[in-house]
């Protein structure tokens, strides 16, 4: 099955609707690799088939420069590997949001036969009209919050307003209405999958929750219907003691909006303002394309929750990336109350849930947070530590990959910096992130720690087409823009089978991983 | 333009300015004829390319974009390296951009080549009602300092060619009159790759 899932990993029209799609990764922790292959890997360090040409001659080079231009190659849709492309050229995109966005909302690389209907934001393409609106508000006035952009449903739409030439194709969603299923749609429930859930059901039901054993069924992702709750409790905000929870709640959401009361006000003050400002232009740039994230009462929250956190994290204050962090949490609270998650007007909810959703939000941002502080302090220091790390590690698990970079002069710092700074999260659709989270919360450390070893696999997975990308210019922009518009649980699955084996392999103290 | 294999030239060329101002998107204008909306905050370095033709030659630009906020300093340094040109921009509806240009061109001058090809843009124009930052003043405060100057419009394309072709022939010139020396633009030529004198053998423009 796996072996499946890897082969169709390029081909994803092989799906046809109404497949069952099993959850991969049942088993916890994954079989020992060292005893057994579950997959032919075809990204073996040994494979040496793939040798980069040389660009032994200029017209060689040429030839096989990318250029940002050019549309019309060939070789692009082959490393890509997706069967179509759209009309703005899959490759070569200067900004990969553009890139990953545009896909997301007007997908299609032949799978035409999604179960999700197409949305109105397919069809709102071709409107040109609103984009003077839009424009005033992602240039973000900084007099006042957005809560004086009117919200109805043409500027909510005129958000997604993309270049015309774009055609109008199926979404994929980027929240998937049930997270625990694969992209290509909702299948029913397989019996391995409702055996799961009542797993987790049992064991939440328990009056002093088992986190050991919540960790352990979690590292292979978390039922959709329990992951609000398994995620506070994994995240150490909720505690395990079911008498104490409403307790610790009340204190916990209180005490947040003791800091709002107590501190909201003062983001004008001079010695505020300036994070504020920042703080303020960010919120409109963090998920654009995805309606929820457009709507002011979304955007006030964000505001409130990253002003917070940053005044009382003076040694970092706010970092563009942390704006990022917030939205799973946000995203997986607010699941717990709507289906659609993405299209929802979240001011339709009660006060009191929406106040809760923040308050928790918050809180358990600021868990993630306190682990991987030193990323965002001055200089990053975390950060330049962990691309050291991945590079270091590469070298010992791909050093086809690891000369290859040296030899076209690619620094991992241009493009791993990113991958650290917004936990990969601008390089995976959201689904795919929240999926990562399970497992990351399941681990100990799993966002510090964990997240070089996903990394690395993750580099990996990309070794044919940065092997076969022979000049500087062509790979960093592969490697800013990389495919994975399609990618669901399977690949993030299989992505984590891998990290967990070069960790097992490579980690200094393996037995730092018992639980 | 893309029929043409042959590069005379590879052309290093950063944005550089406060968050906000519109870099992400003068770069999709100039090498993908895009503006977006929805274009997302720039975290570490984004970049990419696109060959023009000045008089006889294929250059082609090789144009790096930052986030503006001071915080990635770890990576900045390593961002002018190998630049020669730069376009400083701000948002001619916000002057607090603008008063910010000073700090940016000594930010530059402390990181990137002397010989550094400049330009000061004034974007957004397209918010004219809303402009506080006089394009008179602009220019003056750009003649002062040898910079050469535009307003520009990611929005409505407006001068979006102009400036990075401006640039790129100025950079051309100073290469073509041996202002520079060979080792400080890089050039990719069939007999003569650039050698980089601390570094050893280089190939041609890079990322640092």
């Amino acid at each position: 099955m796996a072996t499946e899932n890897r082969i169709n990993f390029w081909r994803r029209n092989a799906k046809v609707p109404g497949s069952v799609q099993p959850v991969y990764g049942a088993q916890h922790p994954p079989l020992d690799p060292r005893l057994r292959r579950t997959y032919p890997k075809d990204t073996k360090p040994q494979f040496n088939n793939l040798k980069s040409k040389k660009a032994s001659s200029f017209h060689e080079f040429a030839r096989s420069t990318n250029d940002a231009w050019d549309i019309d190659e060939e070789e692009d849709e082959d490393f890509l590997g997706t069967p179509a492309q759209t009309s703005s050229g899959l490759h070569s995109t200067s900004t990969q949001n553009q890139q990953q966005q545009n896909q997301a909302v007007d997908t299609e690389t032949g799978v035409s036969h999604r179960l999700a209907p197409p949305r109105t934001e397919a069809e709102n393409l071709q409107d040109g009209q609103e984009e003077d609106s839009e424009c005033e508000h992602v240039n973000g006035k900084v007099v006042k919050s957005s809560s004086d952009a009117y919200l109805n449903t043409s500027s909510v739409r005129s958000t997604l307003q993309k270049q015309q030439s774009l055609p109008v194709r199926p979404i994929i969603p980027l929240v998937a209405r049930m997270s625990d299923q694969n992209a290509s749609g909702a299948p029913p429930m397989t019996v391995r999958e409702k055996s799961r859930l009542d797993k987790f059901k049992q064991l939440l039901a328990s009056p002093n929750t088992d986190l050991e054993e919540l960790r352990k069924h979690s590292w292979s992702g978390i039922p959709r219907e329990v992951r609000p709750i398994t995620w506070r409790l994994l995240s150490g905000y909720l505690p395990a003691n079911k008498e104490r929870r409403e307790l610790v709640l009340k204190r916990k959401r209180d005490e947040y909006f003791g800091f709002i009361e107590q501190y909201y006000h003062s983001r004008t003050d001079e010695h505020y303002k300036d994070t504020y400002r920042q703080i303020h232009i960010d919120i409109p740039r963090t998920n654009p394309l995805i309606p929820l994230f457009q709507q002011p009462v979304v955007q006030e929250v964000f505001e409130r929750i990253l002003f917070i956190w940053a005044i009382r994290h003076p040694a970092s204050g706010y970092v563009q990336g942390i704006n990022d962090l917030v939205t799973p949490f946000f995203v997986v609270f607010l699941s717990e109350f709507v289906k659609d998650v993405e299209n929802f007007e979240v001011a339709a909810l009660p006060l009191d849930t929406r106040r809760n959703i923040e308050a928790d939000s918050f809180w358990c941002m600021s868990k993630l947070l306190d682990g991987i502080q030193d990323n965002y302090t001055f200089a990053q220091p975390g950060i330049q530590n962990k691309v050291k790390a991945l590079e270091e590690l590469v070298s010992r698990i791909d050093e086809d990959i690891h000369n290859h970079f040296k030899r076209y002069e690619v620094e991992y710092l241009q493009f791993a910096f990113r991958w650290m700074n917004n936990l990969l999260m601008r390089e995976l659709p959201l689904r795919c992130t929240i999926r990562l989270w399970d497992t990351y919360q399941a681990e100990a450390e799993g966002f510090s720690h964990f997240h070089l070893y996903v990394c690395s696999a993750f580099l990996i997975e990309w070794r044919k087409e940065i092997l076969s990308m022979v000049d500087f210019q062509g790979l960093l922009m592969l490697l800013q823009n990389l495919p994975t518009i399609h990618w669901g649980n399977e690949e993030v699955g299989l992505l984590l089978a891998e990290a967990y084996r070069l960790k097992y392999m490579f980690a200094d103290a393996p037995s730092h991983y018992k639980r | 333009m893309g029929s043409d294999e042959s590069y005379n030239f590879v052309f290093k060329v950063v944005l550089i300015g406060e968050s906000g101002v519109g870099k992400s998107n003068l770069l999709s204008r100039f090498t993908k004829n895009e503006f977006n909306h929805d274009s997302r905050t720039t975290i570490g370095v984004e970049f990419s390319t696109r060959t023009v033709q000045l008089d006889n030659y294929a250059i082609k630009a090789q144009i790096w974009d930052t986030a503006g906020l001071e915080r990635y300093r770890a990576i900045t340094s390593a961002y002018y390296r190998g630049a020669v040109g730069a376009l400083l921009v701000y948002d001619i509806s916000k002057h607090l951009t603008y008063e910010s240009v000073d700090r940016w061109l000594k930010e530059l001058f402390d990181h990137a080549d002397p010989h550094i090809v400049v330009m000061l843009v004034g974007n957004k124009r397209d918010l004219d009602t809303l402009r506080t930052v006089p394009t008179e003043e602009a220019k003056d405060f750009a003649e002062k300092r040898g910079l050469m100057f535009m307003e520009t419009s990611a929005l409505d394309s407006t001068n979006v060619e102009n400036a990075f072709n401006e640039v790129l022939k100025a950079i051309h010139k100073k290469v073509a009159s041996r202002e520079v020396t060979r080792g400080s633009i890089c050039a990719v030529t069939l007999s003569n790759p650039t050698s980089d004198a601390q570094e050893g053998r280089r190939n041609c423009c890079k990322s640092s």
